[in-house]
């Protein structure tokens, strides 16, 4: 068995898929990314970046969320897919 | 004459529910101001049946645990104001999250339909969705609907018509949480009830209390203060 | 059992991990009915909005699309709004003079002439002429834009220049509110999330001039700017101007947000969190037409309702004497050493101070101060404008002083009656009032003294 990868969604590169195992925010920014689906178990697609490197936009429960790297450098997860 | 009722439309921002609201009630829109509040919210009527629906356009937001002003008054206005019928727009594309609000508005009041909007473009991207057997699970008429094309507007405003008569009687699934949460909800929702009385859910403000929604304490507080006076 | 006490009970009960769970557990549920309930067909994916989020957010395309689509929307509003306003302006001329040989017919008293016809059919009419044609365009262009998906994609362009300056993305969608009314875009800013952001966007928001100030800005970069073009290149001129106008205003903002971040609202950016829906073809019709058609009636009656009073009130100001001048007058040169100081003079400054409730009405105030006590001119079109202008000393550098003076005055008493209901605090409110206007005074005040030192005038 092949250790899973685990990366912070900051780190993703387009068409990485990464299973979610640990968000470390607090208050409301953790209600608002859940209610957005980062709950763990969620695989989220990293999507594209912005043209001036931040925020990033991320594949999650069917719709397309951007983040800036305050909060997507707190949310790691299993990198299960390079995308190709 | 017929008798006047309010609609509220809640539903997560860009699934067209404010395109829904412009096609259901055309020009006959203002904005008003409601229960002494300085928060305005576009109204607009339409006649069925001898009847005056005021349908309500409540903010888009994508929950409703009062993490912002707008989830606030949306909440409010569903739990306190109670309207005759809220309507909960979903886009047909991304349904999996957009559920996620119509669970938690089955949560806070009964009469609930569920419009699964924007049905031409799902339909285009090979997305089929079973009506009948969402109406099942979630125990209140799920609608599908497209805004643009107003499709599905006669339906609508029948399922409405006949959730105000009484000829439908909706039966809002109860979500099951995990043994543990739902030992303290039983904990909780006796006390709840003794407060608020049946105005509203005590299930649905014991979750609350668990949760640490603060904001919602005056609220309650308010709620009472008004039934003491009446 | 008090509701207070209960909710000390529950929070005993509560954990840090009962929020998650219960959240999860509504995603869990909503994954499962849609596992039930729906089937997709991965087949027919969408790719569209792929495709163009690659070009529209693209690192080299992204910024100077945006840059393009700004230019093109004022262009379209410029161009097309030229001659509507023009024929406007013509009828409107025309009918004065029918209206005015009527009370003559009628032997009407002067006075009620002069009120009824100068002060407000007159300052109605202008309101009408400028306002009407750019906003019936402005506000189809601007909703298709809208509609379609194209802003937040131009939030998420911009966020990084935002965040630098401790600010929200999303204030550049409360921002693009701001070019149709400001005092909507005050309550637009409820969708950012952190009060300490959502402060800025509403205390800066009126560095983007609104539908109220396109008028005045249109009319003085197309006749003292644009004046020695003519036809397409006129209006191409005008736009480039418009462009830098609001550039300007951008440029205010960007400066205000990084100042107050630093000082008076310190803290870190919070919150972010930014959808980009699917692009969607907009029902022309449904949602593109009406809505801007009734937006445009609302705020046109409001203007009209506002132009109405304020333009009688300016006509028997400028028409009962105190001593051998008006009321008008004495307040014109009461303010005029004040208004020379930033390159303007005492009727613009007059114009501002009555125009506080609606922008509007800045520009009809100030026509009918000029012409109640000069030679009382027929305004029949824009050539008879500007020698109105130019018969009170004007020169490129007023115009400029008095379009910058627009951009970045005060907000309009509907904006500054919203900014309190959604502050809920006066302190606030009154720097809402109170950043804009010294900001509005100290740069004409520096451009006039530096056109003057240097001798360019």
């Amino acid at each position: 068995m092949v250790q899973p990868k685990i990366i912070k969604l900051v780190d993703g590169e387009k068409g990485n898929i990464i299973k979610i195992t640990d968000l470390q925010l607090d208050g409301v920014m953790r209600r608002r990314l859940l209610d957005l689906g980062f709950i763990k178990g969620a695989q989220v697609e990293v999507v594209r970046k912005s043209p001036l490197g931040d925020p990033i936009a991320f594949r999650v429960s069917q719709t397309t969320i951007a983040l800036r790297k305050e909060e997507s450098s707190k949310i790691e997860g299993e990198l299960i897919s390079n995308g190709e | 004459m017929g008798n006047e009722y309010r609609i509220a439309l809640a539903g997560n921002p860009n699934t067209g529910k404010s395109t829904l609201f412009n096609a259901l009630t055309g020009l006959r829109q203002h904005t008003g101001n409601w229960a002494g509040k300085t928060v305005s919210l576009a109204q607009g009527s339409v006649e069925y049946k001898n009847k005056t629906f005021q349908f309500i356009d409540l903010p888009g937001t994508y929950s409703l645990f009062s993490n912002s002003k707008d989830e606030e008054v949306a909440r409010n206005y569903i739990v306190f104001e109670k309207p005759d019928v809220t309507l909960v727009v979903l886009d047909a594309t991304s349904l999996e999250r957009n559920f996620n609000l119509a669970l938690q508005v089955l949560e806070m009041t009964k009469n609930v339909i569920i419009c699964i909007n924007l049905i031409d473009i799902a339909e285009k991207q090979g997305i089929e969705i079973k009506e009948r057997l969402l109406t099942n699970r979630l125990g209140v008429p799920v609608i599908k609907i497209s805004a643009r094309n107003k499709i599905g507007f006669p339906l609508l405003l029948d399922t409405i018509d006949r959730i105000v008569t009484g000829a439908i009687e909706c039966q809002p699934l109860v979500l099951q949480y995990p043994d543990e949460i739902e030992e303290k909800i039983r904990q909780i929702e006796p006390h709840v009830r003794a407060i608020v009385g049946d105005h509203v859910s005590a299930r649905w403000v014991a979750l609350r209390l668990l949760d640490g929604d603060e904001s919602l304490l005056d609220e309650i507080n308010r709620l009472i203060t008004l039934k003491g006076a009446s | 059992m008090h509701i207070e006490q209960l909710y000390k009970e529950a929070q005993k009960l509560s954990t840090k991990q009962l929020r998650d769970d219960i959240v999860q557990h509504l995603h869990e549920r909503s994954h499962l009915l849609c596992q039930e309930g729906i089937t997709y067909n991965k087949a027919k994916k969408d790719t569209k909005t792929e495709k163009l989020d690659a070009i529209f957010t693209s690192p080299i395309f992204g910024f100077p699309i945006m840059m393009i689509m700004l230019g093109t929307v004022f262009y379209i509003t410029i161009a097309g709004a030229n001659v509507p306003s023009s024929l406007l302006a013509d009828f409107f001329g025309w009918l004065e003079s029918q209206l005015t040989a009527l009370f003559t017919f009628l032997h009407a008293p002067e006075w009620l002439h002069g009120m009824l016809i100068l002060g407000l059919f007159r300052g109605t009419a202008w309101v009408i002429a400028v306002m009407l044609p750019p906003m019936a365009i402005f506000f189809p262009t601007f909703a298709l834009l809208e509609n379609y998906g194209y802003l937040p994609r131009v939030a998420f362009n911009m966020d990084r220049l935002f965040k630098k300056v401790g600010a929200h993305g999303k204030q550049s969608l409360t921002m693009a509110m701001g070019f149709g009314c400001n005092a909507a875009a005050v309550i637009s800013t409820r969708i950012i999330e952190s009060p300490r952001e959502r402060m800025l966007a509403i205390l800066t928001n009126n560095f983007v001039p609104c539908n109220g100030r396109w008028g005045t800005l249109i009319v003085f970069a197309s006749l003292f700017m644009a004046a020695g073009f003519t036809g397409g290149m006129k209006s191409l001129v005008t736009t480039g101007i418009l462009v830098g106008i609001v550039l300007f205003g951008i440029l205010i903002t960007f400066f205000v947000s990084w100042f107050l971040s630093k000082t008076a609202l310190k803290g870190i950016p919070t919150h972010y969190t930014l959808e980009l829906p699917p692009y969607r073809k907009p029902k022309i019709f449904d949602t593109v037409i009406r809505a801007s058609a009734t937006k445009s009636w609302s705020v046109l009656v409001r203007a009209v309702k506002v132009a109405a009073p304020a333009a009688i009130l300016t006509w028997v100001f400028a028409n009962i004497y105190i001593g051998d001048s008006s009321i008008l007058l004495h307040a014109v040169n009461f303010l005029d050493p004040f208004g020379r100081l930033l390159g303007l003079d005492g009727y613009i400054m007059m114009a501002f101070i009555l125009g506080l409730p609606a922008n509007e009405i800045v520009l009809p105030i100030l026509l009918m101060g000029y012409l109640s006590t000069g030679s009382l001119t027929e305004v029949k079109s824009m050539v008879d404008l500007k020698k109105i202008f130019l018969d009170h000393g004007w020169t490129w550098l007023t115009a400029l002083n008095m379009m910058l003076f627009s951009l970045l005055h005060y907000p309009c008493g509907t904006t500054l009656v919203n900014i309190y209901k959604e502050t809920k605090s006066k302190k606030w409110t009154f720097m809402a009032f109170l950043i804009p206007t010294v900001i509005a005074i100290v740069i004409p005040l520096m451009i006039t003294q530096t056109v003057r030192f240097f001798g360019w005038i």
